[in-house]
Formats: structure tokens, C-alpha cells, sequence
């Protein structure tokens, strides 16, 4: 599909990137050390184990769980959790009547302090255009399929509020702890296109 | 802009495919260009509603044929050049002489709102609408960035939360002032959106700025109440 495709050799992009950068460096504007730095964090640190964590802690802690519903901002900074893109967060939660689905039609807005950069298919034009006008058939794109009685709730961000979704916690995880319910917890779960599932014995 | 970047509703993009085990960035350069990023806006002076709004003003067909961080750069590269921080010949001189000129800060010039000059308008107006209240998109084209897409325009929801007081989007993408207003989640029903043969059980919910909005007059709901008990009536007696 044009538009998700990359671009990995050394024409084209690669070479107005780098030479992009080799300018603002001479001007002194930039520090190639800080962009190490930021690039660093994202790929090693901030990302969807994040908001699993976030996940986590509200399926096993019924006051956290309200806090988040109430001022996710506050309860994911509560975990030490915040930056870029997270100022204003949302937590929406699935429900047996309920499930909740987020996109961003006009750019790709993420919750990056919870979920980091996002992936390509929700940056994707077929998942941005669809998600808003056939959200059941986006969602079977990723093989799930929501009984008719459902709601589907679409979030589109298009404003400042960025949206996590807190997935049902799936049968069969009562026993487990806060950390390991962390590990079960997907990225896809938490924007609303899979539901969790219960590890096999 | 009514660009091609306002995406809700658009059909023939095919399904949506996702990665197995997808690695954060794809490439080195892509690596590179996230990373610029937030030095280029801080270069260029610029609000990040400047940095989107220079992604949507890559012409169409560029856009389309872009990957994201492509048309990150291509954004990047056109407020570095528009702000006067770099010139295209610098930009050149450093480039592959592979590149073609052409692609360089090609944007569509930005067009938007003058500046706020009223200083009232500086400070939030109280909030005109509460959650329950029906409001409609307003049907507004503007030149500039704006965070109204077209698929509501014209279209009724509810309010369903006050988010409070944010800078205004079309505003801020034009140097033309902070504009601070009530931010509303608005609840559409895909029936209103996409017609009859939406589903019932499906809502779009959409963060809308005050000035998107316009009242639905409690009155008119009655006349259309009426309206429909008369068509019910008609359609008894054949």
C-alpha cells in the first residue's frame, strides 16, 4: 500500500536526512548526541510495555482502576509514566456492551508515554480512514470479531487528548499477579484492535 | 485545508495490514529524522499545529506516495526553508546530486487566519455548551490547519464531556494567536455519519473546539419529533 512502504537504502530520503542533519549541526542547532538520546529512549524504553503496566495495575486494583477512569494523566504519572504526546491522557475501558477503538484521522496522534511511537499500520491511510466509517471491519482485518450486540465507541484524536484502551481482563487470569498480567497485556489490545488473551496451560 | 490528510470515510485504501514483530523505526533514517525533529521545531520557532500543518500542506500526490517520516521530512525541510533557518542551495549543496531539486520544501503555501487582534479573545470565553446538548459541526473551509474534519461537518451529535480550556488549533498553526477555548468530546451516531445502513450499535466520538460548533436549537428537536409523528400517522393510513 503507497504510503506504508520504507525506504532503506541510501538514496533518496536517507540522503536528504542526512544531509538535513549535517546542516543543522554546522549551524550548531542541533546536538547529534541528544538525537541519540531521544531516538535511544523510544526504541529501548518507552513503549507499550508502559501502558501494560498501567493495564495491569487497574485489572488487580480496583481504586487505581478508578483513578485512571477518572484522570489517566495522574494515574499513569503515578508510575512514573509521562512526556510528549501524554498531557492530556484518557483511559476508555471494554466492556461485555462496550469496546472501544482508537484513531487518529487526520495525522496519527498516539499516546507515546504509554504505548511509544506508533506502529505502521495505525499510521496507515486504509486503518485512518476506515477505523471511523467501518470499525467492525477494521477489526476484522485483525481477526476479531465483536458479537453484534456490542457498542463500538471510535476515538478520534483530534485534538489534544490522547486515548488509552484498558482491555477486558480475559477469564482464566484471576490468579495471576499484577506483573504477570503486565506480560499478557498487548499493544494492540490497549488501542482497541485485539482483546486479551489468557496465556495456554 | 480540505487536503488529503482529513482521511475518515475515504474508501479504497484496502485492508489494514499489520507487522509481525515490528521493530520501532524501519531504517537509520528514519531513526535520524525522528529524532530532528523536535530541534527543527525548536529552530523554526514553530508550535507543533505548524509542524502538522506543514505535513498536510504536501501536495496530494506527494503526500499519498510518501511514508510517514518521508512527509516528516518533507515538512521539516519546508519550515526550515519558509523560516528562513536554511536555504534550499544549502539544502542542495549538502544533498546527492541523485535528488531531485523539485521535491525540496515543495509545499502548498499557508494560508490562514489573521491574527486574533481582539484581546478579549485572549482569554477563554465560559463554556457554551454541557454535556447532553445537541450541537452540530459547523460548515467551515478553511484555507489553513484546522482539527475539523469533514466528516463532521454538518453532521449532529452530543456533547459528551467539556475537556476544558485548550489553545485553538487554527490559530496556533498560523502565528495568529492562542485563541484558548472549551474542547468538547462530541458523540456521532455512524448513522448520522454514514446514513441509514450504518450500524445502529457504532459512535464516532471526536474532540471538537468550540468554535467547530453550533447549537442545535431544542425547539427544532420537537418540530422534528412532530414531523415524524406525522409521517408515522401518514404511513398508517394508506
Amino acid at each position: 500500500m503507497s504510503g506504508d512502504h520504507h525506504n532503506t537504502d541510501d538514496s533518496g530520503p536517507a540522503a536528504r536526512v542526512k544531509a538535513l542533519e549535517a546542516i543543522l549541526t554546522e549551524k550548531g542547532l542541533i546536538d547529534p548526541a541528544a538525537i541519540d538520546a531521544i531516538v535511544d529512549l523510544y526504541e529501548t524504553r518507552v513503549g507499550p510495555r508502559n501502558g501494560a503496566r498501567v493495564v495491569a495495575k487497574a485489572w488487580t486494583d480496583p481504586a487505581y482502576r478508578k483513578r485512571l477512569l477518572a484522570d489517566a494523566t495522574k494515574a499513569v504519572a503515578e508510575i512514573g509514566f509521562a512526556g510528549p504526546e501524554g498531557g492530556h491522557l484518557v483511559a476508555v475501558e471494554n466492556t461485555d456492551r462496550v469496546h472501544n477503538l482508537v484513531v487518529c484521522t487526520l495525522c496519527s496522534c498516539y499516546p507515546w508515554p504509554v504505548l511509544g511511537l506508533p506502529p505502521v499500520w495505525y499510521k496507515s491511510f486504509a486503518y485512518r480512514s476506515r477505523a471511523v466509517s467501518d470499525p467492525r471491519g477494521v477489526l476484522a482485518d485483525f481477526g476479531l470479531e465483536l458479537p453484534r450486540e456490542v457498542e463500538v465507541r471510535v476515538w478520534d484524536s483530534s485534538a489534544e487528548i490522547r486515548y488509552l484502551v484498558i482491555p477486558q481482563r480475559p477469564k482464566g487470569t484471576e490468579r495471576m499477579s499484577e506483573d504477570t498480567l503486565a506480560e499478557i497485556v498487548t499493544r494492540d489490545s490497549m488501542v482497541g484492535v485485539a482483546k486479551v488473551e489468557a496465556p495456554r496451560r | 485545508m480540505n487536503g488529503v490528510h482529513d482521511m475518515g470515510g475515504m474508501d479504497g485504501f484496502g485492508p489494514v495490514v499489520s507487522e509481525k514483530n515490528e521493530p520501532v523505526f524501519h531504517a537509520e533514517w528514519e531513526r535520524r529524522m525522528y529524532g530532528l525533529v523536535l530541534p527543527v521545531v525548536r529552530a523554526t520557532k514553530s508550535a507543533f499545529d505548524e509542524f502538522r500543518h506543514a505535513i498536510e500542506r504536501i501536495p496530494p500526490a506527494q503526500y499519498l506516495a510518501s511514508s510517514y517520516y518521508e512527509r516528516w521530512l518533507a515538512a521539516a525541510e519546508s519550515l526550515l526553508i519558509e523560516r528562513g533557518v536554511v536555504t534550499r542551495e544549502e539544502l542542495l549543496a549538502k544533498e546527492d546530486a541523485s535528488i531531485d531539486p523539485a521535491l525540496i520544501a515543495n509545499a502548498v503555501p499557508a494560508r490562514g487566519p489573521a491574527a486574533v487582534k481582539d484581546k478579549s479573545l485572549k482569554k477563554p470565553p465560559p463554556a457554551r455548551f454541557v454535556k447532553g446538548d445537541r450541537v452540530r459541526g459547523r460548515n467551515l473551509n478553511t484555507s489553513g490547519h484546522t482539527r475539523l474534519p469533514r466528516y463532521v461537518r454538518g453532521k449532529s451529535g452530543v456533547v459528551a464531556r467539556d475537556w476544558g480550556v485548550f489553545d485553538f488549533a487554527d490559530t496556533k498553526a498560523h502565528r495568529a494567536g492562542a485563541k484558548p477555548q472549551h474542547c468538547y468530546s462530541v458523540a456521532f451516531d455512524a448513522r448520522e455519519l454514514w446514513g441509514k445502513s450504518a450500524n445502529r450499535r457504532e459512535r464516532v466520538y471526536i474532540d471538537l473546539w468550540e468554535d467547530y460548533l453550533e447549537p442545535i436549537a431544542t425547539k427544532s428537536k420537537s418540530k422534528s419529533q412532530k414531523r415524524k409523528r406525522a409521517t408515522r400517522s401518514k404511513r398508517v393510513k394508506p
